[in-house]
Order: C-alpha cells, then structure tokens, then sequence
C-alpha cells in the first residue's frame, strides 16, 4: 500500500474519532463513528483482509449503527446545551485517559517497537479460505448457529407481539370444563 | 487454492440424525401452528411427542459406537446417548404434562412446543458435542429458547420477572464460559476436546496461568447453568415464575445437558488439571449442598422448596465430580434417578395447581392422602426418593454416589453430604406431613380430564421404584456410557489433523 494512503485514511479514521467526541448532536457523533469504521475497514482491505474488511462495514457500519440510530430516535436525544456532569466524574474520565495515553506513549517508545511481522500466509484470511473452514471443519457449528437465529427470532416474536385478548378476558371463562 | 474437498471431515449421518429429526419437528411445529387456534394446541403436543419418539430411537443406534465425526466437532460414544436418550425421555415428559397445560394457560402452542424442540436441539448438542464451540452453540440454544418458555405465560406477572432474571443472569453467565472457552483455546492452541487433552497430558503446558483463568471462567460457566451455590440466586425465583412443565423441564433437562457438558470437559477432557480444579469444586459442592438444603427448610411454596432441593442434588452431584472419572457411572446413575423422580414431583405439583389461582402452597398439599390417596401415594414415591429413602431410585444414587466419593478418600466430603441429606429429611417429611396426617388443604379437580398428566405421574412413579429396586442394570449401563467418554481418548487422539 503506498504510504500515503495509509496516512490519509489513518488520518481521516483519527480526525471521525475525534469527532465522535466532540461533536454534541448525536447525530453528528453517529455520522462521524461511521466515518471511523469505514476508514479501518478500507486499511483492512487494503492489508489484504478482506472479509475483515467487508464485515467491519456490514456489521459494524451497517447493523450496530442502525441499532444505534435505532436508540437514538426511541430516546428522543437532543444535542446537549452545554457541558455535563459531575467535576468529580470529569476528574475520573482525566484520570483514566491519561492513563491510556501514558501507556501509548511506552508502548511505542523504541524498547517496545519491535516488532517483527513475519506476514500471513497466502490467502490467509481471505473469502475463499474463510468459506473453506465454515463449510468443512465448522460444518455443524455453522449450521447449529442459523438454528439458534431461529429461536431467537422465534421467541423475540413470542415475547414482544401484542397479547391476543380472549373472548371474555373478565368472565370466567377459562374456567369452562373441557 | 486447494479444491474444496468436504469428504475430509468425516461426514457421519447416524449420530446427527436425531438432532436433524428434532430440528424439522421444531420447523414443521412453527409452521403448522400457523393454521391452529391458539387455545388448541394439543395436536402440536402430539406431533412434538412423535417427533421425540422418533429421535429416542434413532439415538438407541448410536449405543455402542465410538469415534469423532466432522472433524472432531462431534463425538459418537455411548455417553453422548445416555444423556440424549434421558434429555428426551425428560422431554417427552414435558409434552405429557404440557398437553393440557398449555391451552388452560393460554400459552402460544405454536412456539410453545417448537422452541421446547429447539431446546431439546442444544442440549443434545451439549451432549454430543466434540469440541468447545458446540458445547457453547448447544448451550446457547438450549438456554435463549429456556429463557422464553420460562417467560411465555405473558399474562402472569411472574413469569415474566423469571424470564428477565434468568435472561439477564444467565447471559452473564454465557459470558464467563465464552471467555473461558477463549482463554483456553488461546493456551492450548486448539478448541477441539480430545487434542485439548492431548496436550494438557503432554505436560507442556504447566500450569499456564491463561489456561488456569480459562479452566475456572469454564467452572463459573458450567456452575452457573447447574445451578450451584454461589451462582444459584436466579433458580428460586425463576422455577417458581416459569410455568410449571417448564420449572420441570428446567430443574431435569437443562441440568442433564448442563452436567453433560460439565461432565465431558472436566472429567474426561481437563483430566490431566484435576489437582488444579478439584479442590475448588470441593468447596463449591459443600457450599451448594449447605446452602440449598438450609434454604429449602424456610420455604412455603412448593415450587421454591423444590427449586433449593434441585440446587441441593447438583451439590450432591458435584460431589462425585470432586471424586473424579472413578464416580463417572455413580453421577450418570444419579442423574437419571432424579430425573424421573423431579418430573414425577413436578407433574404433581401441575394437578394440584388450582386454574387461575396457582397457590403452590404446601399447605395446599393437607389431607391429600384421604382425598386422593394414587396422586398422594406417588408425591409420596417422589418425596421418599428425594431423601433417599430405599427401594427407591434416589437411595441408590446416593449410595453408589457417596460410596464412589469415600472410595477416592473424600471423607469429609461424603460427611457433609449425608448430614444434608439428613437435614433434607426435615423439608421433604413436611410435605409428606401435610399429605397424611394434616387436614383441609385444595380440591383436585379435573384429574380424570387430564390422561396425558395422569400417565406422566405414573410412568415416573413406576421408574423411580423400578430403577431403584433393581438398579443393576441400569448402573451397568451408566458406568459404560461413562467410560465410553473417556476410553475415546485414543480415537481422539489419532483424528488430530492434518
């Protein structure tokens, strides 16, 4: 990959993050979180993960955004005013970030950067190599989770559909003899 | 690229096919129920029992048999068939007592009965399975399908609470045992069960401090879904709120399939870090045998008693998982006992139940034995095999169970245990009390309306003294369903490919 897009959409995944934070309409903060997923997918793609890649959009970009939208709109949530919360829970939220950025900052001192990548081998990762393990060595498991979907689906539709009202609810009528 | 080549994972049909029989029946119940009246959904029960029929036997083929079959993702032994043989004889049971149950209650036949047949799926699955994922994928489809039945009579108040505590709780708990099963992939390098104890056997593993984290997110796991102090809070709550054929398909076949899941990764397949985990299912069965019996003196209601009481037999149970592979045949034994004896319990718990007005009080239970003396001369099978009474089938369980933990030098253990069984003398006497020496109590009506739940009681009352009066065969059978898991380590072995 040449050196500059890798700049550019790791820039562009940093500047979407940022935005994720400081934006105060939801909205924004949503638009800018897809921004974040599709740039690291797109570095995906272009290492060569490919199905990587193409389940970050669809999953992520795609599925878990709209759940969030989803949220967002049942919530009714407003861009907020102004600033929030506590000073002490401010304080915490200080405290814990630079805790991570101090070990950032040691992890990529030099000590630590050594990294040696031995690369993946060929077709490592890829759709057809993927396919492979899914229809031979996981045949079952792959099988078993489409039935376990289906009770999901089955039992979310069993809980949440409307309670049918029987004809007379208030009289006794579940008592009648069989 | 290599060719798709799909011959190579050793495509055997026999010991999926019941699983396959199940899946349709699930499928073809759903559909079927589209066209039926909601309130009439006894054809949906017998089409559920033909199916499960039908699977107990096709599973009567896979006894005997032995290996590994797509790519070690399932395991063929007799052990795997003992435990789908009990799991769906504890399902058929449920249909029994549901047939009528569920058009009293208003319960929704159509999923109803197929998410019952999901559930059934998972747990032959946790049976069956051959490596990590599909105890995980069997235990989440038995478990999401549980956590609905327990919730499905909408209208009442409670069981709707039991379902969001046990979805809430027990999805926790499916965390633990996913981290685990990752922990331990991540240190041993395969998900697979018999190259997992290849490797722990090798030694090179040590005691690898990943592999110790993922062994005991696995006990948490695995504790949590046998309902073992201290990860039993959900099990009053949620045993009493469920309707009651579930409450019994809860406390019998989700323990089967818990402790066959259990049962196949500690015992046969973690064998080699014995010294690392026994000594903490030391301390949790004594705990959970104290605690549930201590808890069960204090209840009123009978669904609640019986709920500590099934947390009492899991300590029990983990007694002889303390003892090791040498108490393998005494715990396959005991769990079939109790679970005909629990469902026997249970199905008279559901005639005693007054429509509308579930009381499920123990007082309910006075003067039983003068109104009612065959449903109260069974309660009384049920109450006299949960204490461990001879001839009946919990006696000999208990004997074999606790005679296999003295016989591996656990004699404080086995101290602890027959003091709690003593302890559990008291509360299981006070309903046999109220049966026979108190008066007033409710009315039994209806009885000779419900055939299906009748049958159930009989069929269960009549094992329970079978299996206990003449239990040689049957601990026979046990003990070599057992050692088929372990014996299959060779097979194991040699089917570590490539």
């Amino acid at each position: 990959m040449p050196p500059f897009v890798y700049i550019f959409l790791g820039a562009l995944a940093i500047v979407s993050a940022l935005g994720v934070v400081i934006q105060r309409n939801p909205i924004h903060s949503l638009l800018s979180l897809i921004g974040t997923l599709l740039a690291v997918a797109l570095l995906f793609i272009a290492e060569d993960a490919v199905v990587v890649g193409f389940l970050q959009i669809i999953v992520y970009a795609g599925a878990i955004m709209v759940l969030f939208l989803f949220v967002i709109w049942l919530l009714n949530l407003q861009a907020e005013s102004g600033p929030t919360g506590h000073l002490g829970l401010k304080f915490v939220g200080w405290l814990g970030a630079s805790a991570l950025a101090t070990e950032l900052v040691f992890l990529l001192s030099p000590p630590h950067m050594q990294v040696q990548y031995a690369g993946a081998p060929k077709g490592y990762g890829s759709m057809a190599s993927l396919a492979q393990k899914l229809f031979s060595e996981y045949l079952i498991a792959f099988e078993v989770t489409s039935f376990l979907l289906l009770a999901a689906i089955v039992g979310a539709v069993a809980l949440a559909r409307r309670i049918p009202t029987p004809a007379g609810e208030a009289a006794p009528a579940m008592e009648q003899p069989r | 690229m290599t060719p798709f080549n799909v011959t190579a994972i050793n495509i055997v049909w026999l010991p999926i096919l019941p699983m396959i029989v199940i899946a349709i029946a699930a499928m073809v119940v759903l559909l079927a129920g589209v066209r039926i009246n909601e309130e009439d959904s006894e054809g949906l029960g017998w089409l559920t029992l033909a199916a499960l029929f039908v699977a107990f036997i096709l599973t009567l083929g896979i006894v005997g048999q032995s290996g590994v079959a797509f790519a070690g993702a399932i395991s063929i032994d007799s052990f795997a068939a003992y435990f789908e043989l009990a799991i769906l004889i504890a399902a058929m049971f449920t249909v029994l007592m549901s047939l009528d149950y569920a058009g009293e209650h208003h319960i929704p036949g159509a999923e109803y009965y197929s998410l019952l047949l999901f559930s059934v799926l998972g747990m032959m699955l946790m049976a069956t399975a051959g490596d990590l994922i599909i105890i995980f994928l069997g235990l989440e489809t038995m478990s999401l399908s549980v956590y609905v039945l327990a919730g499905i009579a909408r209208r009442d108040p409670k069981s709707n609470e039991a379902a969001i505590k046990y979805f809430l709780l027990g999805a926790f708990s499916t965390g633990f045992l996913l981290y685990g099963i990752a922990l331990v992939y991540g240190a041993t390098g395969t998900i697979k069960l018999g190259p997992i104890h290849t490797v722990l056997a090798s030694g090179a593993m040590g005691s690898n401090r990943m592999l110790l984290l993922g062994i005991g997110m696995l006990l948490i796991g695995f504790a949590f879904k046998v309902a073992a102090v201290p990860f039993h809070m959900w099990t009053p709550d949620v045993y009493e709120g469920a309707p009651t054929p579930i409450t019994a398909f809860m406390a019998v076949g989700v323990k089967l399939a818990a402790f066959a899941g259990f049962l196949r990764v500690f015992l046969v397949d973690l064998t080699p870090m014995t010294g690392e985990w026994s000594s903490v299912l030391w301390v949790v069965a004594a705990l959970t045998m104290t605690g549930g019996n201590l808890m069960a003196i204090a209840q009123t209601n009978i669904k609640r008693m019986l709920a500590y009481s099934s947390i009492a037999h899991a300590g029990y149970l983990l007694v002889g998982m303390t003892a090791g592979a040498g108490a393998g045949g005494a715990i396959l034994y005991y769990l079939v006992a109790y679970a005909f004896t629990n469902l026997g319990a249970f199905a008279v718990v559901i005639a005693l139940e007054r429509l509308g007005v579930p009381s499920n009080k123990i007082s309910d239970y006075r003067g039983l034995g003068t109104r009612h003396p065959l449903l109260a001369g069974a309660m009384a099978v049920f109450l006299l095999s949960l204490t461990g009474v001879p001839p009946m089938a919990g006696f000999v369980g208990k004997f074999y169970l606790f005679y296999a933990a003295l016989h591996q030098g656990y004699v404080g253990l086995v101290i602890i245990a027959v003091l709690n069984s003593v302890i559990s003398t008291y509360y299981y006497f006070s309903v046999l009390v109220a049966m026979y020496m108190q008066e007033g109590g409710v009315e039994v009506s209806r009885l000779s309306a419900r055939p299906a739940l009748v049958a159930a009681i009989g069929l269960a009352a009549i094992a329970t003294v079978v299996i206990g009066a003449y239990p040689q065969p049957y601990i026979g059978i046990a003990s070599n369903a057992f050692h088929s898991a372990s014996g299959a380590e060779g097979i194991h072995a040699a089917s570590l490919e490539p």
